[in-house]
């Protein structure tokens, strides 16, 4: 176990030792204390790690983090795990603004609650919250899948793609073009394993789940709609 | 950007460190707003007595004599503490009104930052560390208080165009954001008697909260309407006689985070700012809602 004092030994010197780890390394357990909310905690990981951060974190940890696991054992700040390409980040508290925006791959859970724009322009991430998510989540979402045990606010899935969304509790508004899509099998299946996966299996059960979708009326042009541009 | 921090202290016995704890939430809040930062603290003056904050490029001119001049002119004591740039009269509180007026005629130079009971005002541009050390921030106690670190993007870098803005007796406001139809307002409320220092879109949003609260409505309502006739991005953190209020705008892409324990209620742009408040580990934090007014008094 690599124990890192953030406070004594600052944040540069932590990233780059974290940099320096390329593919497969003995240092494979690594602790951060002391975080005082700091900013772009283990940003830009890329090796098969695992990384705890004992307090709550500021804007962008484990912002594109590949391959890494990382706990953060506190809330994070806005843009956690920003870009993520694979590996998961796994939050105990609550998040920020845009937690796993844009991200491409890996797993995000987030034990707590996400504020707004969760997911925002996600791109083949996969998100679980166990509480709510604030308004505008989702917004423009190509791909992935965002589930959420508690409620969604407004504006979900406003203008999305193809990603998909399963919330158990209520939404406040869903966004223009997202609809409530059927449950089919190979959703349930979907669920099972991301509740399993995202520690939530003892918590809620897929057929708890209402999924969203993409009504897919905004994917082209309408010349209907010409004389409002 | 901008950084704000805001500290209600509901444990009497933090009050001595008001200003030291505050110090230190603004220093942290450097990277969001270095160019010129500023404080409002609310202490009581005494019983019957109101304070004046004022300000002068110019302090050894304009504050030489000041007291003694200003006791002459409205016939009632003075005491007079200068700390730099600025200057805090205490009068009693039925000469305040008056004392402010006599102010501004006995030395045009000056610039009145606050008048009430309770409040005081300092602002100036450079770094807040700097700032904070020049005013003695730490060393002063009080109930509770905001502040303000600042990037300029509406107006210029002055020490009237930094923040708080006090428009009313004991009120004051900061922000985070920038308001997109505050000309229109300013136009408006000038038209219902309110006076404008400066051509800051703050300036406008503390204007129109005062102008809510003269015409009776409570902190809540004045705050509740900031949602309604306000275009723009906005976190406000008010500041009054007795309490402090807090309102996102809708959207609510300018960050903020509380913390709430059995001693105080804080406010920060980002929890780096609240993470040496005694308690913190074990305080209630979140993030204030979108459109959702909050507001603590004693």
């Amino acid at each position: 176990m690599q124990t890192f004092d953030l406070g004594k030994e600052g944040l540069r010197a932590l990233n780059s030792s974290l940099h320096a780890l390329k593919g497969q390394t003995n240092m494979t357990s690594w602790e951060v204390v002391n975080p005082k909310g700091a900013h772009a905690i283990a940003a830009g990981v890329d090796a098969p790690v695992d990384i705890t951060v004992r307090g709550s974190t500021g804007y962008y940890c484990a912002g594109m983090n590949k391959q890494a696991t990382i706990r953060i054992k506190g809330s994070a700040g806005p843009g956690v795990a920003e870009n993520m390409m694979s590996g998961t980040v796994i939050i105990d508290g609550n998040a920020s603004q845009y937690a796993g925006a844009t991200g491409r791959g890996g797993l995000l859970v987030i034990k707590g609650n996400a504020s707004s724009r969760c997911g925002v322009s996600m791109k083949g991430i996969d998100i679980v919250v166990h509480g709510s998510i604030g308004h505008m989540s989702a917004f423009m979402a190509q791909s992935g899948n965002l589930v959420v045990l508690g409620d969604a606010g407004d504006a979900l899935g406003d203008s999305l793609y193809e990603a998909r969304l399963f919330v158990r509790g209520s939404v406040k508004s869903l966004g223009a073009d997202c609809i409530e899509k059927e449950m089919r099998p190979e959703h349930y299946a979907i669920l099972e394993d991301l509740l399993k996966r995202g520690e939530a299996d003892h918590l809620a059960k897929p057929s708890e789940f209402k999924r969203y979708g993409s009504a897919r009326k905004l994917y082209n042009f309408n010349i209907d709609n010409a004389s409002s541009y | 950007m901008c950084g704000i921090v805001g500290l209600f202290l509901k444990d009497p016995k933090l009050e001595p460190q008001l200003g030291a704890m505050m110090t230190d939430m603004l220093i942290t809040m450097t990277d969001r707003g270095p160019d010129s930062a500023g404080i409002a603290i609310y202490s009581s003056a005494g019983k019957g007595l109101g304070k004046l904050t004022v300000q002068s490029a110019h302090p050894e001119k304009d504050f030489k004599g000041l007291d003694g001049d200003l006791k002459e002119a409205i016939g009632a004591p003075v005491a007079m503490l200068v700390k730099s740039t600025h200057a805090v009269l205490e009068v009693p509180l039925g000469q305040l009104e008056a004392a402010r007026s006599a102010v501004t005629h006995l030395r045009p130079g000056i610039k009145v930052m606050s008048s009430g009971e309770n409040i005081e005002i300092f602002k100036e541009v450079g770094l807040p560390k700097d700032v904070a050390a020049r005013f003695e921030v730490s060393k002063m106690g009080g109930t509770h208080g905001i502040g303000h670190t600042r990037m300029a993007t509406e107006s210029a870098v002055t020490t009237m165009g930094a923040h708080p803005f006090s428009t009313g007796a004991d009120q004051c406001l900061v922000h985070n954001g920038s308001l997109s139809n505050h000309n229109g307002v300013r136009r408006e409320l000038k038209r219902l008697g309110m006076t404008f220092e400066t051509e800051n879109d703050t300036e406008v949003g503390a204007a129109f909260i005062s102008h809510k609260l003269q015409s009776g409505e409570s902190l809540g309502n004045a705050l509740e309407a900031t949602l309604t006739d306000l275009d723009g991005f906005f976190t406000f953190v008010v500041g009054t006689h007795n309490g402090f209020g807090v309102v996102r705008d809708p959207i609510a892409c300018k960050p903020a985070v509380m913390a709430e324990t059995d001693q105080y209620v804080a406010f920060g742009s980002e929890y780096r700012a609240l993470v040496n408040l005694p308690g913190i580990e074990d305080a209630r934090v979140w993030e204030p809602e979108p459109a959702t007014v909050y507001f603590w008094e004693r």
